[in-house]
């Protein structure tokens, strides 16, 4: 599946290339890669040179002329530095809580359950039930949950676990929480994958040789699932860093939870400053580019696709 | 479609075959000639050509230079499809989304010939799979798989039938019982088989003509019962079966036979049986026609005599005992004794002469790798 | 095996636990599709079935849902053809920028969805293109198609050449072998991808709302609504989806069990 994008699964034995004729190579190419070059690529640039535009002299708002303004990088770092670093400080600790959930999960269901493929697969349609239900109602459905006059809250009140004036809607917490929810069947299913096909014996050999489980765990069982969480981290910190459902005020976020997703969104479509939406989007995809190249160069994952 | 489909085999021609692949020619220059009718295996290691000369044929591949005739027809520029050829793959290649008698019947459906079902179902009956007609591919054993492949190929009675590597996913025993049916088939049908193969007993066991290929060329081709007794290269005499060689320079001739010096040892090989009769000549002995003596036989111009040796080796390996001998400053020589109850009763580090008659021997055209005058025996290996 | 176990009942019980977490919101979701509301989706009034029954009274529940559909149906046509294309050249052929081609694939892949619906919108602003479901399918197909490449190839991949000469062998022309046995034998591929696709774009937001101007989709539908609360009807659209999907999916997989079965029983 598509989950294994990051990783190095997928590619069966028949996997060399066989043919050379470039003719009908070109043929199949041509529709989809000039699709991509004319609006991926394309639009890539022209966010860039968005981001570089100066304002219209006419003082227009929404209208803006070609330009060099480097300086639309500064504004947008100096103004929203706290958005860029709360982004990727959400998507850091959203990453790590949703390994520490999947890995259990997809070792569970990909070791323990390996004599049982029906239930494997009923598991498994679980672990990828919530991309089935919309993205927003289930978002939604936690501020529900955990809304100030909900039954959760009166409980915590109640039990004075809160103080009566804690809320738990629009924090922090809730925002990180909402994110590892909504992220973590991208961190299960390439997990599964790799746990799925390790094979048992090379724990039983490490055991005959004297590791303790523990010491098994970490030597043999993580390093061999090492592509699975590659892949699953990856696929988890970019859509994090990028996203502004959860953070939003009408969904989990507060006055204080905005991230980078926000601004730019709320720049490009309400106030319509377009330079600094498209400087902040190519800051947010440069850093996610130099993340992605040392963490794949670092872990030798080099066949991407 | 220009090309004909004939009932009897047609027979094929190579003329001046080159395949050029980036990097690495797979086939020099070969020129064969297959009479109809016949079964035809090509022997050799992997990579010596054979696969590649198999898909030239099928027209699966283009080769480089040369041409290609089928029943005198160039068959050269055309596509596999329009060829009369069919192929026996060696992953069977069945189509899994198809049940076993579409597979028999597609070729027939793409010709249009009338009432494909029908005669797909004959040519399971020749195979002996009728009954499992409407089984998908994935639900047959390998052996099964097999035989639906080659009912597939038949059915369309091609001109010549090529088998690449058919029986390689087949065990042993399995092996051996579909070497004999196809065996059989083959004569029932008189179609031409080419025949792929490493295997060097499947290849003597059910061709009538086997050529043995290495480095994209021809080394040797004829009945297998002649490469066996008169391999000309040291290639043919190492790859099918075992030899011993000897190399030295020759010393010696008459009117009928050669001798060379190998090491102080005079062996001489009949003129008839060797390919050159002057220089270094290589000559050499199959295991199973020397035999041991522990105590020194008397000279004698019909007899090649080596040693004293010692037994550093022995095998059983049920129909005959297999012996290594290691002759002091000349090297080691096998020897096979049947297991008939009489063979010598001698343990290791016995004391033996090796003995082999002059017309068991046969005289190579060319040298192992590397031999010189004083190169040691080189044993067969398997 | 006990060895490599953390204790007989850690992990099911977590595992468990964790199914719980991944749950909540499918049921919650639920629950209040059946909510008598009045005003607000907010607390709990009483069961009806009023919402399921008069799903289509809620101004705007069903347009979107419409929208939502026809866009991915179209995207998906469109994505899957491109990609499964690319996906047999990439396997099958032998071609120079190899390496680029790849990376290209990739990168969509790689990019945060704020920076691919920033980035259309602010050339479909420069070059004056009005914004409405077109550029909703054309931002789609762009994001799906990378998705698709992937799915296929796998396919491909573990395709056998053999397959495709034994048809050349027996008298199938090229485009004879290409429709008998290689897409029949790449459909399965071809309809995961397709499936992806679809829902990826039918749950797409975030590039949506960049480029959908006055157009609105179910996800833009909630999104609006979420400022002034959901309706039920909303939730009974999203239940009705997820009991689909989850429907079509479980379907396949015990067909696929009960198949294994018997292929295991005639072996």
């Amino acid at each position: 599946m598509a989950f294994a994008a990051f990783g190095s699964g997928g590619g069966g034995k028949h996997s060399s290339p066989t043919k050379s004729n470039g003719k009908v190579a070109l043929f199949l190419l041509i529709p989809g890669l000039s699709y991509l070059g004319l609006f991926f690529l394309t639009p890539l640039i022209s966010l860039v040179v968005t981001s570089l535009e100066a304002p219209d002299p006419s003082g227009a708002i929404g209208v803006y002329q070609y330009g060099f303004e480097i300086n639309n990088y500064v504004y947008a770092i100096q103004t929203f530095w706290p958005h860029i670093a709360r982004s990727f400080t959400y998507a850091l600790i959203a990453t790590v809580c949703a390994l520490l959930i999947s890995y259990p999960l997809a070792y569970f269901i990909g070791v323990r359950l390996r004599t049982r493929p029906l239930l494997q697969g009923l598991l498994l349609t679980l672990v990828i039930a919530p991309f089935f239900i919309s993205f927003l109602l289930r978002t939604f459905a936690w501020r529900q949950i955990f809304s100030s006059d909900g039954v959760v809250m009166q409980f915590l009140h109640a039990t004075h676990i809160l103080a009566p004036d804690q809320y738990i809607a629009g924090t922090d917490f809730m925002v990180i929480f909402g994110l590892t929810y909504n992220f973590i069947p991208f961190m299960t299913l390439p997990l599964y994958t790799t746990l799925e096909r390790l094979d048992l014996r090379l724990l039983e050999a490490s055991s005959d040789l004297y590791a303790s489980p523990a010491t098994t765990f970490r030597k043999v069982t993580l390093p061999i699932t090492m592509p699975g969480i590659i892949s699953g981290t990856l696929l988890t910190f970019i859509p994090i860093a990028g996203d502004f459902v959860n953070a939003s005020p009408e969904f989990l976020g507060g006055a204080k939870t905005a991230m980078i997703g926000n601004v730019v969104q709320s720049s490009f479509l309400e106030t319509m400053d377009y330079p600094t939406a498209s400087a902040l989007s190519v800051m947010l995809m440069a850093v996610i580019l130099v993340l992605v190249s040392v963490y794949v160069k670092k872990s030798g994952t080099e066949d991407l696709l | 479609m220009a090309t004909e489909f004939v009932a009897r085999g047609a027979d094929l021609e190579l003329v001046g075959i080159r395949r050029e692949f980036p990097g690495f020619t797979a086939i020099e220059n070969l020129d064969l000639h297959i009479p109809a009718g016949e079964f035809f295996a090509l022997l050799g290691p992997s990579g010596c050509g054979k696969t590649t000369t198999l898909r030239l044929v099928a027209g699966l591949d283009e080769p480089t230079k040369g041409k290609i005739l089928i029943g005198g027809q160039d068959v050269t520029g055309t596509k596999a499809y329009q060829r009369p050829v069919n192929t026996v793959f060696q992953s069977y290649a069945l189509f899994p989304h198809m049940s076993i008698l579409e597979n028999v019947a597609f070729g027939l459906r793409q010709r249009k010939v009338a009432d494909p079902l029908a005669k797909a179902q004959e040519a399971l009956e020749l195979v002996q799979l009728s009954h499992l007609a409407q089984r998908r591919p994935a639900q047959l054993s390998g052996g099964q798989q097999q035989r639906v492949a080659l009912a597939r190929a038949l059915v369309n009675r091609p001109s010549l039938l090529l088998l690449d590597e058919p029986l390689g996913a087949l065990d042993l025993k399995l092996r051996r019982e579909m070497q004999i049916e196809l065996k059989a088939i083959q004569m029932e049908v008189g179609l031409t088989f080419l025949h792929v193969t490493h295997d060097q007993e499947e290849a003597m066991d059910m061709a009538d003509i086997v050529a043995v290929m290495n480095k994209g060329r021809i080394e040797q081709m004829g009945a297998p019962e002649k490469l066996y007794d008169r391999p000309h290269t040291a290639f043919v005499a190492k790859f099918l079966g075992q030899s011993n060689l000897f190399t030295g320079q020759v010393v010696e001739q008459n009117a009928s036979s050669i001798s060379i010096d190998f090491k102080g040892h005079k062996l001489t090989v009949p003129k008839d049986r060797a390919e050159r009769h002057s220089g270094l000549v290589t000559i050499g002995v199959r295991p199973e026609k020397a035999m041991f003596h522990e105590v020194q036989p008397a000279a004698s111009s019909d007899v090649n005599i080596i040693g004293p040796g010692e037994i550093i080796d022995i095998r059983f390996t049920g129909v005959s005992n297999q012996y290594l001998i290691e002759i002091p400053n000349i090297g080691q020589v096998t020897v096979f004794a049947q297991n008939v109850g009489k063979s010598p009763v001698v343990e290791l580090g016995a004391k033996v002469w090796v003995t082999f008659k002059v017309e068991h021997t046969f005289g190579l055209a060319d040298n192992p790798d590397g031999a010189t005058a004083d190169n040691d025996a080189v044993d067969g290996e398997d | 095996m006990r060895k490599f176990s953390l204790g007989k009942w850690t992990l099911p019980v977590y595992s468990t636990l964790a199914f719980i977490y991944l749950l909540i919101p499918i049921a919650y979701t639920f629950v209040f599709s059946f909510n008598d509301t009045f005003k607000s989706n907010i607390s709990w009034r009483g069961f009806t079935f009023d919402n399921w029954v008069n799903v289509c009274d809620q101004q705007g529940v069903c347009e979107a849902f419409g929208s939502s559909v026809l866009i991915g149906v179209i995207s998906t046509l469109i994505a899957t053809a491109m990609g499964t294309a690319i996906a047999i050249a990439i396997v099958r052929y032998r071609f120079k920028a190899r390496s680029m081609v790849n990376l290209l694939l990739f990168l969509p892949m790689a990019t945060p969805e704020v920076v691919l619906g920033a980035g259309l919108a602010s050339q479909f602003l420069s070059m004056g293109v009005d914004k409405g479901i077109v550029t909703i399918i054309i931002a789609h197909v762009m994001f799906c198609l990378s998705f698709v490449v992937v799915t296929v190839k796998a396919r491909v991949a573990s395709l056998d050449p053999a397959l495709e000469e034994a048809g050349r062998d027996l008298y199938a022309s090229p485009s004879q072998v290409f429709w008998k046995i290689t897409f029949p034998l790449l459909l399965p591929g071809i309809m995961a991808a397709a499936l992806l696709s679809f829902a990826l774009s039918f749950d797409d937001f975030i590039i949506t709302n960049f480029n959908a101007g006055p157009a609105t989709t179910f996800p833009k539908y909630v999104y609006t609504a979420a400022s002034k609360g959901i309706p039920a009807e909303a939730n009974v659209v999203g239940s009705a989806v997820f009991l689909f999907a989850i429907l079509v999916v479980v379907t396949v997989q015990v067909r696929g069990a009960i198949k294994a079965k018997r292929l295991a029983a005639i072996k």
